[in-house]
C-alpha cells in the first residue's frame, strides 16, 4: 500500500486534487495543536524537573538546559509527538476509512474506477509525513519552554543561564534525527491506519477494533523504530 | 447484454450462487428479488467484479468481466453506474461535488462544466437545491437520488441498484421507481434492480427473476410472475399482499 502510494506522489499534488492535501494537512496538524500544546509543556517541566532535582544532589542544575533540550530533541519531541498524533488523528482515519469500507463508498470508489489508494490513502500520508515534523519542531520549542519555566522558578536555573548551556552541548544533529523518526512516524501512523481502516469488516464493531488496533500497532511500531533509529545514529 | 454462465460462488461455509445462468437483455430493466441472503446483492457485485465467481463466467456484452484485469476491468465498469443501498456517498464532499467526482476525476472537463453537469443531472432527480448540502444534511431518500444523479452522469449503458427503496417510505419509494423507470424511457438506459419490494419490481421491471438457494427459479415478465405456481414466488407475492387479481394483474404500471 505505502508504495502504491508513492507511485501516485505526482497525480496528489496536481491544482484539483490538492485542497484534499491541505484539509488533511490543517486535520492532522492544526487540529492536533492543543493537546500537544499541553503535552509538550508539561513533558519538558516533568523532565527539568526529574532531571533538575537529581542534578541539584551534586550541584549540577545548571545542567538542565542540556538534559532536557537533548531529550527533547531526540526522543521525546517525535515520540510524545508521535504518541499524539496516533491516539488521535490516527484512530479516526482508520474510523473514517473503516466507515467508508463498512459503507460501501470504497466500493463505489472502485466502480468509479477511482482507486482507493491514491484518493483515500496519498493525500493522509502526504499529511501525515509533512506535519510530523512540523509538530515536533513545535513540541521541541514547548518542551524547551516549559523546562525553561521550571529551572527559573523551582531549580534557580536562570532563563539566560538554561539557554547558554542548552546550546553549548545540544547538536544539530540532534534535531535532525529527532525529525527524520517524526517523518518515519508519520508514515507509520498513516499507513497502519489506512490499512486497519480497509481491512475492516463487521459493521460497527469491526470499526471500533480497527481504531484499537491502529492506536495498539502504531504505539508499539514507534517504539521499536524509535529505538532501532536511535541505535543507528547513535552508537 | 450481461450473461451469467455456470456461476458458482462460495461465501463461508454456503455456496450463495451454485451453477448460476441468468441473461438480461440490453434495454431493459431487470429485477432480481428472492429472501435474504439468496444471493441478489452477490448476483450485483458480481456484473461489476466486486466479486469474482469460484467458477463459470459473467459477460458484459462481450467483455468477460469475471476475468478482466487493470485497464480492462476500468473499461468495462466504466460502462455501469451503480446506486449502493446506503448510497455510498463521500461524507465530506457535498452533493454537487459527488455526483461531479467521476467527471473530476477521469475527464479534462473544467470545474464550472462539471458543476453544470452535476446540476443537471440533480435536476433529473429533483434534488437540484441541495447541490451544497452535504450527505448528513440530507434524508435517506435524497441521499439515494443525489447517488443515482452520481451514477448517470457518465451516462452509462448500465445502472444497477441495490436496494433502491429499502428503508424509505412509501411515497418515496414509488418516486425512487418513477426515477429507475423514467431514466430507461429517456437515456435507453439498462437497469437491474434487487430489491425485496414486489410492488416496485412489478411496476418498474420488464422482467422479473426470483433467486433462492443460489439459483433462478424463475425468469418471466410481470404478468407472467404474478401467475407462477412456484412456491417461492407465490410465497413472496402473498407475504406483500398481492394477489392474483390484485391491481398490478390490471396492468397498473408507474
Amino acid at each position: 500500500m505505502l508504495f502504491e502510494a508513492t507511485l501516485f506522489i505526482p497525480l496528489a499534488l496536481t491544482k484539483r486534487r490538492r485542497s484534499e492535501v491541505f484539509n488533511q494537512l490543517y486535520i492532522t496538524g492544526i487540529k492536533s495543536l492543543g493537546v500537544i500544546t499541553v503535552v509538550a509543556a508539561f513533558t519538558g517541566m516533568i523532565l527539568a524537573l526529574q532531571t533538575g532535582l537529581e542534578l541539584r544532589r551534586f550541584g549540577l542544575q545548571q545542567n538542565i538546559g542540556t538534559a532536557v533540550t537533548v531529550v527533547m530533541m531526540r526522543e521525546m519531541g517525535p515520540f510524545m509527538t508521535a504518541l499524539i498524533v496516533a491516539a488521535s488523528v490516527g484512530s479516526a482515519i482508520a474510523a473514517q476509512v473503516g466507515t467508508m469500507v463498512v459503507s460501501e463508498e470504497v466500493s463505489a470508489l472502485e466502480i468509479m474506477s477511482i482507486n482507493p489508494v491514491r484518493f483515500i490513502v496519498l493525500p493522509r500520508l502526504i499529511a501525515l509525513a509533512v506535519m510530523m515534523p512540523i509538530l515536533t519542531i513545535y513540541t521541541n520549542i514547548l518542551g524547551v519552554a516549559g523546562g525553561a519555566l521550571v529551572g527559573a522558578t523551582q531549580l534557580q536555573v536562570s532563563f539566560q543561564a538554561y539557554i547558554d548551556n542548552a546550546q553549548l552541548y545540544a547538536q544539530n544533529k540532534d534535531l535532525y534525527v529527532g525529525l527524520l523518526k517524526a517523518f518515519v512516524f508519520g508514515i507509520v501512523i498513516a499507513t497502519t491506519a489506512c490499512h486497519q481502516g480497509f481491512v475492516t469488516t463487521e459493521g460497527a464493531v469491526g470499526v471500533g477494533q480497527a481504531t484499537r488496533r491502529t492506536v495498539i500497532i502504531s504505539f508499539l511500531t514507534i517504539l521499536v523504530l524509535g529505538y532501532m533509529l536511535t541505535r543507528v545514529f547513535y552508537r | 447484454m450481461i450473461r451469467f454462465e455456470n456461476v458458482t460462488k462460495r461465501l463461508g461455509r454456503r455456496n450463495v450462487l451454485d451453477g448460476f445462468d441468468l441473461e438480461i437483455k440490453a434495454g431493459e430493466t431487470f429485477v432480481i428479488c428472492g429472501p435474504s441472503g439468496m444471493g441478489k446483492s452477490v448476483t450485483l457485485k458480481h456484473m461489476v467484479r466486486l466479486l469474482t465467481p469460484d467458477s463459470g463466467h459473467v459477460w458484459v456484452g462481450d467483455d468477460c468481466v469475471s476475468e478482466a484485469r487493470g485497464k480492462e476491468l476500468e473499461r468495462i465498469r466504466a460502462r455501469f453506474g451503480v446506486l449502493f443501498q446506503s448510497g455510498a456517498l463521500l461524507e465530506w464532499l457535498t452533493a454537487g461535488e459527488n455526483v461531479g467526482l467521476p467527471l473530476r476525476e477521469h475527464t479534462d472537463k473544467g470545474d464550472e462544466e462539471i458543476d453544470t453537469l452535476a446540476r443537471e443531472k440533480l435536476r433529473m432527480v429533483e434534488l437540484e437545491d441541495a447541490f451544497d448540502k452535504h450527505p448528513s444534511d440530507l434524508s435517506g431518500g435524497m441521499r439515494k437520488r443525489v447517488a443515482l444523479a452520481r451514477a448517470i452522469i457518465t451516462e452509462p449503458e448500465i445502472v444497477l441498484y441495490d436496494e433502491p427503496t429499502s428503508g424509505l417510505d412509501p411515497v418515496t419509494s414509488r418516486t425512487i421507481d418513477e426515477l429507475i423507470d423514467n431514466l430507461r424511457k429517456q437515456l435507453g438506459i439498462t437497469s437491474v434492480v434487487v430489491t425485496h419490494d414486489l410492488h416496485s419490481a412489478l411496476a418498474i421491471g420488464n422482467r422479473i427473476a426470483m433467486l433462492n438457494y443460489g439459483k433462478a427459479v424463475e425468469v418471466s415478465a410481470p404478468e407472467e410472475f404474478m401467475k407462477s405456481t412456484n412456491s417461492v414466488v407465490r410465497g413472496f407475492l402473498e407475504a406483500q399482499y398481492i394477489t392474483r387479481r390484485g391491481a398490478w394483474e390490471k396492468g397498473l404500471k408507474v
